[in-house]
């Protein structure tokens, strides 16, 4: 098994505020790693170093054995590091297929992409395609505007899937999403990601959610690594569960 | 010597005229974060209401009241264009548009910019108006072996007073000191029970005032013909600009520096006059794009 | 063109276009040649427009192109080909372009305006003051004698220069297209929605624009030569913000919704103009600031729209919802 991402004491201050302390983890290629913590423990701290919105104050991070450490969101995107977001971000005056055609295609770095139209029909196949293992089939050419919440968070993740990343990130996936949309929305995401092989890692609130779809789980508390392993011996160390379920304060 | 107190004189007369020009302008972007393109209407107005006004109660230089007085004429002229045009634009539609960006209400504004130039024409015709009586009636003074009018050392002194009553209102007043939350955060400021618009309609009405009393105190200067209003509103982008838009020090600091640079250059490179203003603004642009004094974020990457 | 109805329409555009001139008087042709001219320099500021960057000093490529020319001209240059001055004057602010793209593609909003502003007050100051080199005030005249090769008399100037500029400005209209049309146009669109979501998608905001703006650049340019050339006569007006504000206003007028709204708005604006102007010298910008205003404020798609909407109503389709408009959403602020 590959080492796919690997951080090293990695440190972020925030003024006086210590949001991410000496973080070493390493995760495995095609793990689904699930990182819970109560609000400013770190997760989306870390997120975001792994991700360049955010340089380490100290520490490295290695991406496939390479030092990423300090790179931006656009350099770690082209290596293969991709992410969705908590609020989706999403071009939302275009319609979704061309969200994902633009997806395609800033992915592929050829020549002539002034001349060539956007709309071959070997991308539109391949869009719709990637679309259609999402859940969207028909109605692909109507605007992102009127998607409702869990199609957009979907095609987030779609986009950032797309870019054939090796690692992928996923802010709070199903926030905002009610109750019984939840494990659709994740069974779509994860049944995707198994197949493809892709290490992923996903920011969540709900339990279940992590015990259901993880192979993993990374505990944050106080900017550092509380627990990291299997979701039912996680969830059996009474440390976490006084830290993230509140259980005997 | 002489050389020099003519390079300085002009550069503290054009100085003033830039400041007071910018002031308003730099405010309104401050408060708002809407660029005026019509505050150069606002002092086109100004200077046509106070030209006209001294022209009809003094003709032909003299007149039924006191030639004193003019210099009120000119103020309380100035002041009525001020609010009474600057609400008008604002409540019925700078605010439409308020929440749009930055460049709607840009070229909103000058779509309003537009509109007043005809209205202008239509109002005052195409001739020029140059009711210099408040200007030669003060005559001439001797400094340092150059013989200089008085009203152009008025003019800084009605940029001082317009400077000061700024720092005043901004400084000591309540209204000025929710114009400060206001500009710190809008939204915060609204939640905290201020009233944000009302607060845009009386910053917006300041900001054309100072535009409108402007262009009326230098009417007597020069003749006021249609076309000042473009040739104002694009040094006034300058200066503000380089000083930092939304700064009012800056504003002045902007017009010292713009004036005087263009003093310098009408003594030894006068083909590059309007050049240095131009390339300074460019310059600023592009070392410190914020300005001198701006505290506002550049979108840039 | 996906829609056979469009094709249609286009093609019966292109033949109006060509056939119909010859049986039209002097002065029409001149004032659609002029408009067409024109109309490449509102489609170069329609390009940065997409991408919620607003050219208020396109007049510097427009003046730079057309002072190429006539500097060159003034200077005992020998040609007097018409294709040769107008490449000249396009080479000439497609090189400007990218220089100043340099600096100028690294800003937004305001910003972006107030130096774009900046640079075409700066060439105005200089074409004014520099007499020696630019006529000032006065001008230059500029007057080609051949159109790709063919002479021309005082009966068929005006045709032959229809034609010339009708075929450059097709040709840049396709160019234009077809960028339009590729991943490029596409990203101009994307920044303007979501910037942030471009980068993560490991896209070159920075570089899109640069080089969407040499080709608005060379676009200007090219407008401007053309202009220089039909007119005859150049002056640095050319480069004033005023003339600027115009190209913007007919860019909004026309719509951003295609590559052809430019020139079918830049058209509808110079009739308008001439007949507004000669009836109502005093209200003309007055009506320019009123239907800038009401475009603003309630068709923010421009003419292009409200076509788009008329024939979508006619052959009773659902009416798409626009997808150009002048609109600015804030970015929501991502989570924490």
């Amino acid at each position: 098994m590959t080492v796919v991402l690997e951080t090293r004491d990695v440190t972020r201050y925030f003024g006086a505020v210590k949001a991410a302390d000496h973080l070493s983890v390493q995760l495995q290629e095609g793990e689904i790693v699930g990182i819970v913590g109560p609000n400013g423990s770190g997760k989306t701290t870390f997120v975001n170093i792994v991700t360049g919105y955010v340089k380490p104050t100290q520490g490295q991070v290695f991406f496939k054995g390479g030092d990423v450490s300090g790179l931006d969101p656009r350099e770690l995107t082209k290596l293969g590091i991709t992410r969705s977001f908590q609020v989706p971000q999403l071009y939302t005056r275009l319609s979704i297929l061309e969200n994902m055609l633009i997806a395609l295609s800033a992915h592929s770095e050829r020549h002539w992409q002034f001349w060539r139209p956007l709309k071959t029909g070997e991308r539109i196949n391949q869009a719709l395609r990637v679309l259609g293992q999402f859940g969207f089939q028909d109605g692909t050419h109507h605007r992102v505007s009127t998607l409702p919440e869990g199609g957009r968070k979907l095609l987030d993740v779609a986009l950032s899937f797309a870019l054939r990343p090796k690692l992928l990130l996923l802010d709070e996936p199903t926030s905002g999403v009610s109750v019984d949309e939840k494990f659709g929305l994740m069974d779509t995401l994860v049944g995707v990601v198994k197949d493809s092989g892709i290490t992923t890692v996903f920011i969540e609130h709900d339990m279940d959610v992590v015990a259901r779809y993880a192979d993993r789980v990374i505990v944050f508390a106080e900017g550092s690594i509380l627990a990291d392993g299997q979701p039912d011996a996680v969830f059996a160390n009474p440390e976490v569960r006084r830290h993230v379920l509140g259980e005997g304060v | 010597m002489d050389e020099l107190t003519i390079v300085v004189l002009n550069g503290v007369l054009f100085a003033s005229y830039l400041f007071l020009v910018s002031a308003g302008l730099t405010f309104i972007y401050g408060v708002m974060r809407i660029l005026n393109v019509a505050h150069g209407s606002l002092y086109g107005l100004g200077a046509y209401m106070g030209a006209w006004l001294v022209l009809t109660l003094w003709p032909g230089g003299s007149g039924a009241l006191p030639p004193a007085w003019s210099y009120v004429v000119l103020l309380l002229g100035g002041i009525f264009v001020g609010v009474t045009v600057g609400p008008l634009l604002e409540r019925v539609f700078i605010r439409r548009v308020v929440d749009r960006g930055e460049v709607i209400p840009l070229v909103l504004t000058f779509a309003l910019f537009l509109i007043l130039e005809d209205v202008m024409k239509l109002l005052w015709g195409v001739n020029s108006y140059l009711a210099d009586m408040p200007y030669s009636m003060l005559g001439s003074i001797s400094l340092a072996e150059v013989s200089y009018p008085v009203y152009q050392l008025l003019l800084p002194l009605v940029a001082l007073v317009a400077a000061g009553l700024m720092w005043f209102v901004i400084n000591r007043t309540l209204f000025g000191k929710l114009v400060i939350s206001v500009i710190a955060d809008r939204e915060v400021s609204a939640a905290m029970g201020v009233n944000v618009p009302r607060i845009f309609t009386f910053a917006f009405a300041l900001g054309a005032v100072l535009a409108a009393v402007s262009g009326a105190f230098i009417a007597p200067m020069s003749a006021v013909v249609p076309g000042i209003s473009i040739e104002v509103i694009i040094l006034a982008f300058a200066v503000t600009t380089i000083g930092g838009l939304g700064s009012v020090p800056g504003a002045a600091i902007g017009a010292v520096l713009v004036g005087l640079l263009r003093a310098v250059a009408i003594q030894r490179w006068p083909e590059f006059d309007l050049f240095v203003v131009y390339a300074l603004m460019a310059l600023i642009l592009l070392i410190r794009p914020r300005g001198l004094f701006g505290g506002l974020e550049v979108r840039r990457i | 063109m996906r829609r056979l109805r469009d094709r249609r329409t286009l093609l019966l555009g292109l033949a109006l276009l060509l056939l119909i001139p010859p049986f039209l008087p002097g002065w029409l042709l001149f004032l659609l040649t002029v408009a067409f001219a024109k109309g490449l320099v509102v489609l170069g500021v329609v390009l940065l427009l997409r991408g919620d960057l607003v050219s208020f000093g396109h007049g510097l490529y427009y003046a730079g192109g057309a002072y190429a020319i006539g500097i060159a001209l003034k200077d005992g240059f020998p040609v007097r080909e018409a294709l040769a001055l107008v490449a000249l004057g396009t080479a000439f602010t497609t090189v400007l372009a990218a220089v100043v793209g340099l600096f100028i593609a690294r800003y937004r909003g305001i910003f972006f305006g107030m130096l774009s502003v900046a640079f075409t007050m700066i060439l105005y100051s200089l074409l004014l003051k520099l007499r020696w080199l630019s006529g000032g005030t006065d001008g230059i005249p500029v007057r080609a004698t051949t159109y790709v090769g063919l002479e021309t008399s005082a009966d068929t100037v005006r045709l032959i220069q229809y034609y010339f500029v009708l075929v450059l400005a097709a040709a840049a209209v396709y160019v234009a297209y077809r960028v339009a049309a590729s991943p490029l146009g596409y990203l101009m669109r994307a920044i303007y929605d979501n910037e942030i979501r471009v980068e993560y998608m490991g896209a070159s905001v920075h570089r899109a624009i640069y080089r969407t703006y040499v080709l608005a650049g060379a676009l200007g340019g090219l407008g401007g030569a053309l202009t220089a050339v039909t007119v005859g006569h150049i002056s640095p007006d050319m480069a004033y913000w005023t003339v600027s504000g115009e190209f913007v206003f007919v860019a909004l007028f026309g719509g951003l919704g295609s590559v052809f709204a430019p020139m079918i708005g830049s058209v509808v604006f110079e009739f308008v103009r001439n007949y507004a102007f000669k009836f109502s010298p005093y209200t003309w910008q007055m009506l320019l600031g009123g239907v800038l205003l009401v475009i603003i404020l309630f068709a923010p798609g421009g003419l292009w729209s409200m076509f788009e909407n008329l024939a979508a109503r006619r052959k009773r389709e659902p009416a798409q919802a626009p997808t150009e408009r002048m609109e600015v959403q804030r970015v929501p602020a991502e989570g924490r």
